[in-house]
């Protein structure tokens, strides 16, 4: 849910700002709130999660009203209401996938993360959750991970263990 | 071996190069293109080619571009839907990751056709990859002097971006497209006006899916004449199928269109059967939007006949005994699967997916969700099941977009074809919550394929 009584102050780095400049010179003058969805994408690549400060800021930068990025983070899933673990393991829940062993997957990952879908463990490392389909049907099940959304195909529990391990290692 | 078109050179090492794909004869459409035809010439070409949209609705791609308005002094953009989402479809993913450049080329022909100075490619965000691909690749395109100003010194300027959208399924339906890349929420609009006359920033606009782009390379080089040699009656061309499900070897196949659906399934040179050494007991043959179809009627028309993969032979029959090729996401079920279990899976998708501007889809995807739910976990009544399809009835037709209706569509042909399993969810509770209904009938010869009345 979005929070926008929270004010927690929020700076923005120089790469940032001029990945945002970069973005917004795409688009016919005047038509800037195009760059809003990319612009989001890499607030959230760099701060983890969209707080109402930081969208406060791009409605500030693309002069827009805040409702105008509100109503945008809201309605797209890839956008972080709320804090998130560092890394955010997407599985795949739609049907195709789930005709291959996406269901027992989800279940393996609750059990191996110790959390339930949605919550952060304790160490601040992992949320994880079911999302709808990843136009990735012939390599189910599959995951991703942001922001990068890198993706792991053809997946088993024992693969899945093993890729947890290695993130908890990095 | 079939013919290729789109993935012809696909194991060519480096082939997401420029050098290499140029090697292979790649860009050769730009410059006869730009260099020996006018733009109305290149839509001629497309035209005459009868290539059919590839994103799922089929509508001639050269018609939708003659549609295109040409006021004085007004920008016209052209968009690519790269927002590939619907389930069992990962064609565009696959194209876009291995020959990136067959997109990149295609565009700066089409917009070229189209009069476009600035083009779009909306990639669904989650597909961050193969941004990063799109992203090299054009930088690699303006580079060699395929994009920018004065391309190939035809005095014709092009600019060519990457959007990323931000995980909506509903951002596929082409007005909720250009909705969302003028940074809004992803509502269909309600159409007349269509893109063509008022679509991105109110300028005449044409959206066209991934593979219809890259489709425009082939046409081109070989003539629009060549390409509608290939395939089977209006069916013409070549068209990539994603196949997923309990498949041996699930994945991207180009075929020629007319290709017979039980080649596809059992040759070795496409799926190479059923898993495991199942049976197979349905598929959904065109995305999980369309109709859902029992083995039977997968292989055979309800005439006995061999079905096609082509548009006409997998609509033969209406929704009674056919179904749509869609945008070639060919789900197999073998037969432990249960049609109760995901037809609710994609109902449940759809309510997750509606935008929630038309009240029967918000609502009614939602309703369909909670049956199937109870349905599927033994809680189920017998009226359940007319409910859902009363529910499905007055979605479909009801609705702003097709959104609604690819929510009514699987649920309305899982129980057509399928009300005894649905019926046994009901009457034996605990036991479908262990095991599953099996194959029944469905493999059975099409004698037995009975298709009831609805109401």
């Amino acid at each position: 849910m979005l929070k926008v009584e929270e004010q927690q102050p929020v700076e923005f780095s120089s790469a940032l700002m001029a990945k945002c400049d970069e973005i917004s010179s795409r688009y016919p003058e005047g038509k800037q709130k195009s760059a809003l969805l990319p612009i989001l994408h890499e607030v959230q690549a760099e701060l983890g999660w969209l707080s109402a400060t930081a969208m406060d800021k791009v409605a500030a930068y693309l002069k827009i009203e805040p409702i105008e990025v509100y109503e945008v983070a809201s309605f797209y899933s890839m956008y972080f209401l709320e804090p998130k673990g560092k890394y955010v393991l997407e599985v795949c829940r739609t049907g195709p996938c789930c005709l291959v062993g996406a269901e027992k997957l989800m279940e393996h990952m609750e059990k191996s993360l110790g959390v339930k879908e949605g919550e952060v463990t304790a160490d601040g490392l992992f949320s994880w959750r079911g999302v709808e389909c990843l136009a990735a049907c012939g390599y189910g099940p599959v995951l991703q991970i942001g922001p990068e959304y890198t993706f792991y195909e053809n997946l088993d529990n024992q693969k899945l263990d093993t890729l947890i391990e290695e993130l908890r290692k990095k | 071996m079939a013919r290729k078109l789109l993935l012809e050179h696909i194991n060519v090492p480096g082939i997401n190069t420029l050098d290499v794909y140029r090697q292979k004869g790649g860009y050769r459409a730009v410059e006869k293109a730009l260099k020996t035809l006018t733009p109305d010439e290149v839509v001629e070409e497309v035209k005459k080619s009868g290539l059919r949209g590839r994103g799922g609705a089929g509508f001639p791609t050269g018609m939708k571009w003659s549609f295109l308005a040409k006021p004085e002094g007004v920008a016209r953009y052209l968009v690519c839907n790269a927002d590939e989402s619907e389930p069992g479809t990962f064609k565009d993913r696959y194209l876009m990751t291995h020959i990136p450049h067959a997109l990149i080329e295609g565009m700066i022909v089409s917009s070229y056709a189209l009069g476009a100075k600035t083009s779009y490619i909306y990639v669904r965000g989650e597909m961050m990859p193969q941004i990063r691909i799109l992203e090299k690749a054009i930088a690699e395109a303006k580079n060699a002097g395929f994009l920018g100003k004065n391309i190939l010194g035809s005095g014709y300027d092009l600019e060519l971006y990457v959007q990323p959208g931000g995980g909506a399924y509903i951002c596929g339906e082409e007005t909720a497209l250009l909705e969302s890349l003028e940074g809004k929420r992803g509502n269909p609009r309600i159409k007349p006006p269509f893109p063509a006359i008022a679509g991105l920033y109110g300028c005449p606009t044409v959206v066209n899916n991934v593979e219809s782009i890259a489709a425009v390379v082939p046409i081109i080089n070989d003539g629009g004449d060549e390409y509608m040699k290939i395939g089977i009656g209006r069916s013409t061309g070549t068209k990539l199928i994603s196949a997923s499900g309990n498949l041996v070897r699930p994945g991207v196949y180009e075929i020629e269109l007319g290709l017979p659906v039980e080649e596809f399934i059992y040759s070795d040179e496409y799926c190479g059967g059923i898993a495991n050494g199942k049976r197979l007991k349905a598929t959904v043959a065109g995305g999980s939007s369309v109709p859902v179809l029992p083995a039977n009627l997968t292989l055979k028309l309800a005439n006995g006949e061999p079905r096609l993969m082509s548009y006409e032979s997998l609509s033969e029959g209406g929704f009674a005994t056919g179904t749509m090729l869609g945008s070639g996401g060919f789900i197999a079920f073998d037969e432990d699967q249960c049609i109760v279990r995901n037809t609710w899976n994609f109902s449940r998708f759809y309510h997750h997916e509606s935008c929630g501007q038309c009240s029967p889809c918000r609502e009614g995807t939602g309703w369909m969700e909670k049956v199937l739910h109870r349905l599927e976990h033994g809680h189920g009544k017998m009226s359940d099941i007319d409910l859902l399809v009363d529910v499905s009835k007055k979605i479909e037709g009801n609705t702003i977009c097709p959104l609604g209706d690819a929510a009514a569509w699987p649920v309305a042909s899982a129980i057509r074809h399928f009300r005894d399993e649905f019926e046994w969810h009901v009457r034996e509770p605990l036991k479908s919550l262990q095991t599953n209904y099996g194959l029944a009938n469905y493999a059975e010869p099409i004698a037995k394929a009975e298709v009831k009345q609805e109401n």
